[in-house]
C-alpha cells in the first residue's frame, strides 16, 4: 500500500513538473515576458506536490505503529488492562501482534483474538486514512501552485529558497544527531537512575550486572559500581597509547624529516592501510595469534598471562591507532614555520638537535592535540575488546591479568536481552552516557589546545 | 682543536644515528604489523576457499524415494536421503562390514541430502538409476583433509576416530576425493554446519545497508557541506554546527548504535536486525566524513569559477549547482566512497541494533532480518569449530577485498579527475 502511494505520489510531482514547465513554455510561445526560466515553474509545482505529502507520509509512517498500539490497547475490555503492569501489557500486545499477522505463537484467547481483529481493522484502515490523505495533499499542493504560477511570477528565486531551507535543514542534521544522542542517551540513563543509586554507580567498586531472575536467588542482586569498569578501560587504553605513542611519534618524525620523496610516497599509504583496516579484524587478530603469543611467552619465563589480557587488548588496539597518531604528528612537524628550523641548523645544531629542541616544542600543542584524539578513539574502541578483553570486572593495575571495559559491557549488556525495563540493559545507557561525554569532553579539549596554542606561530 | 671537543662531536653523531635509527624502527614495526596480520589471515582463511568432496555412486532406490511410483514432488521431497547417502557411502568403501560402522554418518556433511534431494526433484527420471555425484564432506573430514587434524594425536583429543581414517583412506585410495573450489562460502547463507556456512546473506545485507545509507549521507552530506561552505554567514548557529560536525566525527561508533536502539527501534518501532535500520545509523555515523571531505572539495574550487558565473548573469545557486559543485564531485565521491568503505567495516553499532542474529537465508528485503559482512565474522568468531576459525578468516578476507575495491575506486578517481587549479 505504502509502495503504491509512494509511486503515485513520484508520478503526481513528476506531472506537477512537466505541467508548470508546459505553461511556462506556453507563455514564452505567446511572446509574453517571463520572469523565470520554465523549468523553475516546472520545480516549482514539483515542490509544491512533493514535500508537503512527503513530509505527512514520512510522519504517518513513524507515528502509526505506536498509535495503532494505543488504540488497540484502549479498545480491550477495562479489565484485562488493569490487572497487567506495563511490561504484561508489552507482551499482551506481542502476543496480539502475532496473532494478528498470523505469524510465531498464534493465541486462541478470545480477549487477543478479538484485539487482532481490530488491529488488522485499525491497520487497513490508517493505511487507507494516510493514502487518501497523501494523495488529497498532492493534489491541494498542485492546484496552489499551478494557480500561482504566472509570467510575472518569481519561481526561480522561490524555488532557490526551497533548496536553501533544504540545505540548512541538511546541516541542522548534525545538531539533531548530536540532541538526539544526548536525549536518548540522558533518558534511558535516568531510568537506570531510578532502579540504582548514581553515587553508586559513579563510586562503587563493584560491578556484576547479572540481576537475579527469581527472587530469592542468592548473591546475584546486580551491583552496578562502574570504577572497575573504568579503571579496565583505562588500563587497556594506557597499553595501547605505550604501543602507538612512541611507535607513531617515530615513525612521523622520520617521515617527515629524513625520508625520501619515494620512500615517504610508499611507506605513509601503506602505514595508513593499518588504520583502514575494520577493527574487527584486529579483534581477531588478537584472540587468533597476538593472546596466544603472550600467554606461551608468559608461561616461559614463568609469568602468568591471562589469555584474555589486557595487554594483547591494548597492543593490538595500539597498532590501529598508530597511523593515527603519526599522521597527526606529521601535520604538527609540518605546520612549524621554516625560519625556527634555519635559525637552529645556523646555530650548528645536528639536525636530531634541531628536531628534539626546536622542532618538537614548537608542535608539541598540534602532538598533544593528535595523542588526545587517539586516546578517545582507544576508549570508545569497542570491537578489539569485545573480541580480546574479559568480560567480569576486576580492579587491577596489572596488565597480564583480565580486564572489562565500558564499550564491553555496553555489548554484553545489551545483545540477547531485548527487555528495556532492567537495571542491566539501562546500565549499558548510563556507561554510553558517560563513554559520549568523556570522548566529547577529550575532542573539546584537543581542538581547544590546537587553536590556542597554534596562533602562536601565525 | 681539542680532544674533548672531537669527543662531544662524535658523541652528538652518535646520537644523530641513534635517532635516525629509532624512526626506522618504528615504521619496520609498524609495517611488520601490519605484514603479520595480513599473512595470518591468509594462512589460516586461504584453505576455506576449497572444500573437501567425496565421489558416491549413488543408488537411487525406488523402493525408498517413490515406493508408489507416482512421482509426487511433494513426497519426494520429504524422503529421507541420508539413509541412501549412507548406503552409497558403505559401498564406496568396500561394502557392509569393511569397515567400522561407527562415525560413518558424520563423514558426509549433513547437506548432502538435500543436495541428492535437489538431484532427484529436477529429474525424477534417475529414479531407480545409480548415479555418481560428488557430496561435500562434513567439516572435520574437511579439515583431516586439510592436514588440520594430527593422526600421531590419541585418538580421544581429535575430532576423527581412527575408523573414520580408515574410511577416509580408502576413499582417497579409490580416489573418491578431491578438492574443489568452495562455491558455497559464496552461495549459501549462514548455517550451524561450517561446510555449509556462507556468506551470501551476510553480502545482500550490507548491500543493503550500504544502499540506505549512501542514498541518506550523500545528498544530506552534499547539502550540508554546500550550505556551509558557500552560503552560511559566519554565526553562532555555524559555528554550532561545525562543532557538532567535529565532534559527531569522534564520538565512538558504538555510540550510534546505542542511539539507533534507543530513538529507531524503540522509540519509532522500525523492526530489530533489519538492514534499513542498520543503513540509518551508519548514515549518520558516515556523515561527518562525507560533510568534512565535500567542504575540502569545494574549498578547492577557486573563486574565479564563481565569480566568472555569477559575472554572466547566473545566481549564487546556479552558479554554486551548475559549476562549481561539477568541478567538486570527483572529490566529493571520493570521501564518499572512503566513508562508505568504512561503514562497511562497521561492526558496533550493529550488534547493538541485532544485526548479529542467526539467519539462514538472505534478506529480501529492508524490514527483513539480515546480517552485515562484519557482524557474520563476528558470529563466525565467536564459535568454536575448527572450521568456522577457518571461515572467519575467509570472510575477513572476502571483506578486505571489498574494501580494496572500493579504496581502488576512490584512489583512481582520485588520480583520474582530481584537478589541480
Amino acid at each position: 500500500m505504502t509502495t503504491y502511494t509512494l509511486l503515485t505520489l513520484v508520478a503526481l510531482i513528476a506531472f506537477g513538473f512537466l505541467v508548470g514547465r508546459r505553461r511556462a513554455i506556453a507563455w514564452a510561445g505567446k511572446s509574453l515576458k517571463t520572469h523565470s526560466r520554465p523549468r523553475y515553474h516546472g520545480y516549482y509545482v514539483g515542490l509544491w506536490a512533493g514535500v508537503p505529502a512527503l513530509a505527512l507520509l514520512l510522519l504517518s509512517l513513524i507515528s502509526a505503529g505506536a498509535l495503532i498500539d494505543m488504540m488497540v490497547l484502549a479498545g480491550m475490555p477495562e479489565e484485562v488492562i488493569e490487572s497487567r503492569s506495563d511490561s504484561e501489557l508489552d507482551l499482551l500486545l506481542a502476543s496480539v501482534k502475532n496473532t494478528a499477522a498470523g505469524v510465531g505463537f498464534v493465541s486462541d484467547d478470545p480477549v487477543v483474538l478479538a484485539a487482532a481483529e481490530h488491529l488488522n481493522e485499525l491497520q487497513v484502515g490508517s493505511e487507507w486514512v494516510t493514502s487518501a490523505s497523501v494523495i488529497a495533499l498532492v493534489l491541494a499542493g498542485l492546484l496552489f501552485a499551478g494557480r500561482r504560477i504566472s509570467p510575472s511570477f518569481g519561481a526561480r528565486p522561490a524555488v532557490e529558497k526551497a533548496v536553501k531551507v533544504g540545505m540548512i535543514a541538511c546541516a541542522g542534521l548534525a545538531i539533531v544527531t548530536t540532541a538526539g544522542i544526548m536525549f536518548a542517551l540522558f533518558f534511558e540513563s535516568l531510568r537506570f537512575f531510578e532502579r540504582y543509586d548514581a553515587l553508586d554507580f559513579i563510586f562503587g567498586t563493584t560491578w556484576s550486572p547479572q540481576t537475579a531472575i527469581r527472587e530469592d536467588q542468592v548473591g546475584s542482586s546486580g551491583a552496578f559500581g562502574a570504577i572497575p569498569v573504568f579503571a579496565g578501560t583505562a588500563l587497556i587504553a594506557a597499553v595501547a597509547m605505550a604501543v602507538a605513542v612512541p611507535i607513531g611519534l617515530r615513525s612521523a618524525i622520520y617521515l617527515a624529516e629524513y625520508a625520501s620523496k619515494r620512500m615517504r610516497a610508499i611507506v605513509k599509504p601503506v602505514l595508513e592501510i593499518l588504520a583502514g583496516v575494520p577493527t574487527i579484524v584486529y579483534g581477531f587478530f588478537a584472540v587468533l595469534t597476538v593472546a596466544p603469543l603472550f600467554r606461551d611467552a608468559g608461561v616461559l619465563i614463568g609469568l602468568p598471562i591471562a589469555a584474555n589480557s589486557a595487554l594483547a587488548a591494548g597492543v593490538v588496539m595500539g597498532a590501529m591507532i598508530i597511523p593515527f597518531v603519526s599522521s597527526l604528528t606529521e601535520d604538527a612537524i609540518r605546520r612549524v614555520p621554516k625560519e625556527l628550523r634555519d635559525g637552529s641548523d645556523a646555530l650548528g645544531a645536528t639536525k636530531s638537535e634541531t628536531i628534539r629542541r626546536t622542532i618538537l616544542p614548537a608542535a608539541t600543542p598540534g602532538i598533544v592535540a593528535g595523542i588526545l584524539l587517539a586516546v578517545s578513539r582507544a576508549i570508545g574502541e569497542t570491537m578489539i575488546v569485545v573480541m580480546a578483553a574479559g568480560l567480569t570486572a576486576n580492579l587491577t593495575a596489572n596488565p597480564f591479568e583480565a580486564v572489562t571495559t565500558v564499550t564491553v559491557q555496553i555489548v554484553s549488556n545489551l545483545t540477547g536481552d531485548t527487555s528495556f525495563d532492567s537495571a542491566k540493559t539501562l546500565s549499558a545507557f548510563a556507561l554510553g552516557l558517560t563513554l559520549f561525554v568523556i570522548t566529547i569532553f577529550l575532542n573539546l579539549f584537543a581542538i581547544g589546545v590546537r587553536r590556542k596554542y597554534q596562533e602562536t606561530y601565525e | 682543536m681539542s680532544p674533548d671537543f672531537g669527543r662531544h662531536l662524535r658523541k652528538r653523531r652518535a646520537a644523530e644515528r641513534r635517532f635516525r635509527w629509532y624512526g626506522i624502527a618504528a615504521i619496520t614495526i609498524a609495517l611488520g604489523v601490519l605484514a603479520t596480520l595480513f599473512f595470518t589471515l591468509i594462512r589460516e582463511g586461504y584453505t576455506a576457499f576449497v572444500q573437501t568432496e567425496i565421489a558416491l555412486d549413488v543408488h537411487l532406490d525406488a523402493e525408498i524415494i517413490d515406493p508408489d511410483g507416482v512421482r509426487d514432488p511433494e513426497k519426494l521431497s520429504r524422503v529421507r536421503y541420508n539413509r541412501i547417502v549412507e548406503a552409497a557411502l558403505i559401498d564406496a568403501v568396500g561394502g557392509p562390514g569393511a569397515v567400522d560402522p561407527a562415525g560413518l554418518d558424520e563423514i558426509v556433511s549433513s547437506g548432502a541430502q538435500f543436495i541428492l534431494r535437489d538431484i532427484v526433484l529436477a529429474d525424477p527420471g534417475l529414479i531407480g538409476q545409480t548415479v555418481r555425484v560428488w557430496l561435500p564432506t562434513s567439516s572435520n573430514v574437511d579439515q583431516a583433509n586439510k592436514g588440520y587434524v594430527s593422526r600421531d594425536l590419541p585418538q580421544s583429543q581429535r575430532r576423527i576416530t581412527n575408523a573414520q581414517f580408515d574410511v577416509l583412506d580408502r576413499l582417497e585410495a579409490g580416489g573418491r576425493m578431491q578438492l574443489v573450489f568452495n562455491s558455497a562460502l559464496f552461495v549459501n547463507a549462514d548455517s550451524r554446519q561450517p561446510e555449509l556456512a556462507g556468506l551470501w546473506g551476510a553480502i545482500v545485507g550490507s548491500f543493503y545497508t550500504l544502499v540506505v545509507c549512501f542514498l541518506l549521507a550523500f545528498p544530506i552530506g552534499i547539502g550540508a557541506a554546500i550550505y556551509l561552505e558557500e552560503f552560511a554567514r559566519k554565526g553562532r548557529l555555524t559555528d554550532l554546527i561545525e562543532v557538532n560536525i567535529n565532534n559527531l566525527a569522534a564520538v565512538p561508533s558504538i555510540v550510534f548504535g546505542l542511539l539507533g536502539l534507543a530513538v529507531f527501534i524503540q522509540a519509532f518501532g522500525l523492526p530489530r536486525s533489519a538492514s534499513l535500520v542498520g543503513g540509518f545509523v551508519l548514515a549518520l555515523m558516515t556523515l561527518p566524513t562525507i560533510i568534512i571531505a565535500t567542504r575540502a572539495s569545494l574549498k578547492a574550487v577557486p573563486s574565479s569559477i564563481r565569480d566568472a558565473a555569477t559575472a554572466l548573469g547566473a545566481s549564487k545557486l546556479q552558479a554554486t549547482f551548475h559549476h562549481v559543485l561539477p568541478l567538486a564531485l570527483p572529490g566529493i565521491l571520493t570521501g564518499s566512497i572512503i566513508g562508505m568503505a568504512q561503514a562497511l567495516g562497521e561492526t558496533a553499532p550493529l550488534l547493538m541494533i541485532g544485526m548479529n542474529a542467526f539467519i539462514t537465508e538472505a534478506p529480501g528485503g529492508l524490514t527483513e532480518g539480515a546480517t552485515a559482512l562484519p557482524s557474520q565474522i563476528y558470529l563466525w568468531a565467536d564459535s568454536s569449530e575448527r572450521g568456522f576459525v577457518e571461515r572467519t578468516s575467509a570472510g575477513i578476507l572476502v571483506l578486505l577485498a571489498f574494501l580494496l575495491v572500493m579504496n581502488g575506486i576512490a584512489i583512481y578517481l582520485r588520480k583520474r579527475f582530481e584537478r589541480r587549479w
